[in-house]
């Protein structure tokens, strides 16, 4: 357990560091170090690294936006495999649904109960 | 080197009044005794932040007004300048000042633009009072330049905090015990090939630099003829690239920002404070009341801005900036 805890936290931290240091160093906005970590956990899983760093690190690898990427490409890939070329499409959404579902549905909930923001630091 | 561009005035337009109304994050300002007003929110309720903007400026022009014991109605001109986008806000304010109005951009150094104009209207014969100023709105400047503030992107140790603030001053031909403008120094467009839009103080320092040593030429003088020679916004890490481009070391004290000093020793606001607003609001307050009690006799202040836009900075372009002074004096006359 304690072990367990420790890799997810190294591992966790490293992705962001890794995330630190593309703004800090390469002057990436944002928006750019985001795409860029999603697009490197899809990479990642194409050649199947992405998995054994999972198994490895749990959520320190499974909470990082890199997970979305590798998520992305896992339903791809795992669609393509039952309904070839079309599964593509159809799959890469297939894991990732539930991320996205929630991510629109607590934008709405959370527009509909904020006021515009009041600036008092 | 061309070292046009210094103004000598022989009329000695005078600062009569000025008013200083700034943000809830700048009561914490080592500055915030001299400020007329402190407001406790960056907008009420039901108001965007333009809106916001807006309704300070008009605030504080009737408070210069009010404080140089005249009515808007005696004023000739206003003229002023903020870091929005054509210049919404002041050009809304004029709306509701209903006077005759002209907008200047020079970013954050807008303030002294304001007032080198309303000084030559004062010198050429064709005003009476002229309200002269800049200001600047935190969240409404991040959202346009770098992010919403809701966003909540980082930023780095080189940052600067624009203030959200507002300083006019109101000039006239001959006001008693008011501190003068003698000469003012028009700023080239200078640029140092800087790039990253969170490190400003450094781009604006070159600027700060060549308006400084064509003022000292132009008038004959040397850094320690004056008390203080303080530019706008360079912010501490721009005011040190500043103080090694001079080499006289002695000089050192006398060269100040006003972004520099503003929060004070506070890691939070990283570098500084900056903003249009920055400059017009020490200068108007602080700097202001030094003259005018005597404590200062000679100062040079210049205002430093960063030219860059949103659209430039995303192309590539490096930052250009540009640095506007003025000399003021204190000379009591009846």
């Amino acid at each position: 357990m304690i072990s367990s805890l420790i890799t997810a936290f190294i591992v966790g931290g490293l992705i962001c560091v890794i995330g630190q240091v593309l703004m800090d160093a390469f002057k990436l906005t944002p928006a750019h170090t985001l795409s860029t970590l999603v697009v490197s956990g899809s990479i990642l899983d194409g050649f199947g690294l992405y998995e054994p760093l999972i198994d490895f690190a749990g959520a320190g690898a499974t909470i990082p936006i890199t997970s979305f990427g590798n998520s992305l490409t896992h339903g791809a890939l795992a669609e393509a495999e039952k309904h070839g070329l079309i599964g593509v499409l159809t799959g890469m959404f297939e894991v990732t649904s539930s991320g996205i579902s929630a991510a629109i549905l607590f934008g709405v909930i959370g527009a509909f109960i904020f006021q515009k923001r009041k600036t008092t630091y | 080197m061309n070292t046009k561009g210094t103004i000598q005035f022989i009329e000695k337009p005078s600062i009569a009044s000025t008013a200083v109304i700034a943000g809830p994050m700048e009561k914490d300002s080592v500055f915030a005794a001299s400020f007329d007003e402190i407001l406790l929110l960056e907008n009420e309720k039901d108001e965007t932040y333009e809106q916001a903007n807006r309704r300070f400026i008009e605030k504080v022009c009737a408070l210069a007004v009010k404080k140089g014991h005249e009515q808007m109605n005696t004023i000739d001109y206003l003229i002023g300048g903020d870091l929005i986008n054509q210049l919404s806000p002041t050009n809304f304010a004029a709306r509701e000042l209903a006077l005759p109005f002209l907008g200047v951009f020079s970013a954050c150094a807008s303030s002294m633009e304001a007032v080198i104009v309303g000084s030559l209207l004062l010198e050429a014969g064709n005003a009476k009072s002229v309200l002269a100023g800049a200001s600047s709105h935190h969240p409404t400047v991040e959202r346009q330049f770098r992010y919403p503030l809701e966003y909540g992107a980082q930023k780095p140790k080189t940052a600067q905090w624009t203030v959200t603030a507002a300083g006019f001053a109101m000039l006239q031909k001959h006001a008693k015990n008011a501190p003068i403008i003698t000469h003012a120094t028009i700023g080239k467009v200078v640029d140092g090939g800087q790039t990253d839009p969170l490190h400003m103080g450094a781009a604006m320092a070159s600027a700060a630099r060549d308006t400084i040593e064509r003022h000292l030429v132009n008038t004959n003088s040397r850094m320690a003829d004056y008390d203080v020679i303080m530019t706008g916004d360079l912010g501490k890490i721009g005011l040190s690239i500043l103080k090694e481009m001079f080499s006289d070391t002695d000089s050192h004290v006398i060269l100040q920002d006003a972004g520099a000093q503003f929060y004070g020793e506070n890691d939070f606001f990283n570098a500084g404070a900056s903003g249009a607003g920055c400059s017009a609001a020490v200068f108007f307050s602080h700097i202001y009341e030094q003259l005018k009690s005597g404590v200062f006799k000679r100062v040079l202040l210049v205002a430093t801005g960063a030219l860059l836009s949103p659209l430039t900075y995303q192309q590539g372009e490096t930052i250009p900036c540009i640095a506007h002074a003025i000399e003021c004096r204190m000379e009591k006359r009846g």
